[in-house]
């Protein structure tokens, strides 16, 4: 079966054709040969509209999957959570690898940090880091990534109240909310990043301008 | 060019039962003896694999991997058949991995030549370690904005029309090295070896996309591979339905398992980090989805305090690869000057090529058929007098962009900036023959 499906998806070969002509030459006139030639070319840009495969998933299945959180807050959970018990889930989960007070280390990024704090100078500033709080446009992106990637060892593993405390961690010790804000799928969302205002669209064009 | 496309259709179908009935009646001499014509018939592979089976070489392992060579090889028979084809042991090719999980494998560009390359040598960027995904288990899924969610197995996505066009990849971050610590003894690998080069076969998005039925708010795609990083990146639908697809083979066989295996995304052109491996599912959206990677990374913050976003096409950008360090001139004469060039914005047109410096340019030759957003060779013959010298290449595409220098790359993104470095590179030869890089 496996070996038909292949077949059935592969192009006529130079063989196909000609065991075809070969087949119809006994029994049909030229003018029909011509026409079954090229009627076999011309179907070759013909597609359905539907080819019909493939199946409907789940809500299961689609919810195991659809773990993105776009700047509207579409995609955030039920659940809330603030600094202080994020403190201690970071403590016990994150900090073996971006250090106890968010300050990286080797591979692993600072998280934590409003320097350089005026003028944006990266692009200038070879060493600044580039961190949640200086960097980062949108804080919903804090959530959408420590979900889908953190912890390192075990990606997927935090719950959705873990992961808004230790998203209300991460701006609160940047300075970006109050250490007593609580982190819904409604607050996240109005968290305005100091980061937002310095991003701008592709500029870049055709020719010869380097920008 | 490069592309060969094909439609399921009526006679396809009936394929299979025409080709098993009439080649069944075929002798073994007979398919022997037209075996070039069964080549492309899908029937001939068992009968093919049956006849090999009964020979002895079929069971031959590679040849031993110490370079050992007679005087005269013509005079002794060399070794059988082997199951599979091993490089000459003279060769060691190799990637060089940094070896973490969040890590990268350089492709050795200075010993690779034409454009294509091999599948063991293509480059490898990862985000959480290379995922070992059964194709048996294996699903994409396409939703948000659609009218019909819908989840393709990997035997259902090589049942539509595949298409087969030669691309490179080239990672955002390619150059970097090169760039913020250049050094003399930095070889074509370590200074731009995070691209690479390949015949990608596979489904259209565009294909995929007309199932599902995008509904007219869907102007964006989130694509998201299944690894340990579940990566996404949000693409533009624009881009998907004009050149995107979903990639399932690499060079005529399935991608290798560094390279997204059973399925990834090719985005011709654009930044190496949108072509999503180990692809699981297509979102259609409404807005760009604001991942790490579309903002607090792959960004380009510029002299002027901003950072730009969504800088997605690759600008073009050429390397010489030979001759380079740790490969010398070893005498003075004619040498060939080679490299590979590429853009982001479709064909290189022309490949300029300097041995004084940048003092004087010549048009070096593109070799075969240049195809577009894949790698293209160039070449110049060069006569060395013997003196010291300095090379470089300057690539220009069809939009006529010309590859910028270092001193105007630098002043344009400033020293800090972290992606898309495509200055023009530089070979400093000595009088010895010694070739070291140069910035």
């Amino acid at each position: 079966m496996r070996a038909l499906r292949a077949a059935m998806t592969r192009p006529p070969s130079a063989l196909t054709l000609l065991l075809l002509a070969m087949a119809t030459s006994a029994c049909e006139s030229k003018s029909e040969q011509r026409s079954a030639t090229s009627a076999a070319a011309s179907v070759q840009t013909r597609q359905p509209s539907s080819f019909g495969l493939g199946h409907a998933p789940t809500a299961g299945q689609l919810a195991a999957i659809d773990i993105d959180v776009n700047p509207a807050g579409i995609g955030l959970p039920a659940g809330e959570g603030t600094a202080s018990t994020g403190a201690a889930i970071y403590a016990q989960k994150c900090a073996l690898c971006h250090g106890p007070r968010g300050e990286g280390q080797g591979p692993y990024p600072r998280l934590i940090g409003r320097v350089p704090a005026p003028g944006f100078a990266f692009a200038s500033d070879v060493k600044a880091p580039r961190t949640i709080g200086n960097y980062w446009p949108y804080a919903t992106t804090v959530y959408d990534y420590v979900r889908r990637t953190m912890p390192f060892n075990a990606p997927g593993s935090l719950t959705s109240t873990e992961t808004y405390a230790l998203v209300a961690y991460l701006l609160s010790e940047n300075g970006i909310v109050p250490a007593t804000a609580v982190m819904n799928a409604k607050t996240l969302p109005a968290v305005q990043m100091p980061a937002r205002p310095h991003f701008v669209p592709d500029d870049r064009e055709r020719g010869t301008s380097v920008r | 060019m490069t592309e060969r496309s094909s439609s399921p259709d009526v006679t396809s179908a009936a394929t299979p039962t025409v080709g098993e009935a009439t080649t069944g009646a075929i002798s073994r001499r007979t398919l022997v003896r037209s075996a070039g014509v069964l080549a492309g018939a899908a029937i001939s592979a068992p009968l093919l694999r049956a006849a090999i089976a009964q020979s002895p070489a079929s069971t031959t392992l590679a040849p031993v991997s110490s370079p050992v060579a007679p005087l005269d090889a013509s005079t002794v028979p060399g070794f059988p058949s082997t199951a599979l084809s091993a490089r000459a042991s003279f060769e060691a090719p190799a990637l060089a991995p940094t070896g973490v999980t969040t890590g990268a494998s350089f492709s050795p560009l200075q010993d690779l030549t034409g454009t294509i390359t091999p599948s063991d040598l293509h480059f490898q960027r990862h985000h959480n370690g290379i995922p070992i995904i059964d194709p048996a288990r294996y699903s994409l899924t396409i939703h948000g904005l659609v009218a019909r969610p819908v989840s393709f197995s990997l035997e259902e996505l090589k049942r539509f029309p595949a298409v087969t066009r030669v691309h490179f990849i080239d990672c955002a971050g390619n150059g970097r090295t090169a760039y913020r610590a250049p050094r003399p003894d930095l070889t074509p690998q370590m200074i731009d070896g995070l691209t690479s080069n390949a015949e990608w076969t596979g489904v259209l998005v565009s294909t995929l996309l007309r199932e599902a039925g995008v509904e007219r708010s869907g102007d964006w795609v989130l694509a998201e591979g299944g690894d340990a990083a579940r990566l996404s990146r949000s693409v533009p639908m624009s881009k998907m339905l004009d050149d995107a697809l979903v990639a399932y083979a690499q060079n005529g066989e399935p991608v290798r398992l560094a390279n997204g295996y059973p399925a990834r995304l090719i985005v011709p052109g654009y930044e190496g980090n949108m072509n999503i491996k180990w692809l699981r599912r297509l979102e259609v959206i409404d807005q760009p989805n604001m991942s790490r990677d579309e903002t607090a990374k792959y960004t380009d913050p510029l002299p002027n305090g901003t950072s730009r976003q969504f800088s997605f096409v690759m600008d073009a950008k050429s390397i010489i690869t030979s001759p380079a360090y740790p490969n010398r001139l070893t005498s003075a004469g004619w040498w060939p000057v080679s490299g590979i060039a590429w853009t982001g914005r479709g064909r290189i047109t022309r490949v300029d090529v300097s041995t004084n410096g940048g003092r004087t340019w010549s048009a070096a030759e593109l070799l075969g058929p240049v195809s577009p957003h894949a790698h293209a060779r160039f070449q110049l013959m060069w006569n060395w007098d013997g003196r010291p010298a300095v090379l470089l290449s300057r690539a220009v595409d069809e939009t006529g962009y010309v590859q910028p220098t270092l001193a105007e790359y630098r002043k344009a993104r400033g020293p800090g900036t972290d992606y898309h470095f495509n200055s023009i590179r530089s070979w400093n030869v000595g009088g010895d023959g010694t070739v070291t890089f140069g910035g």
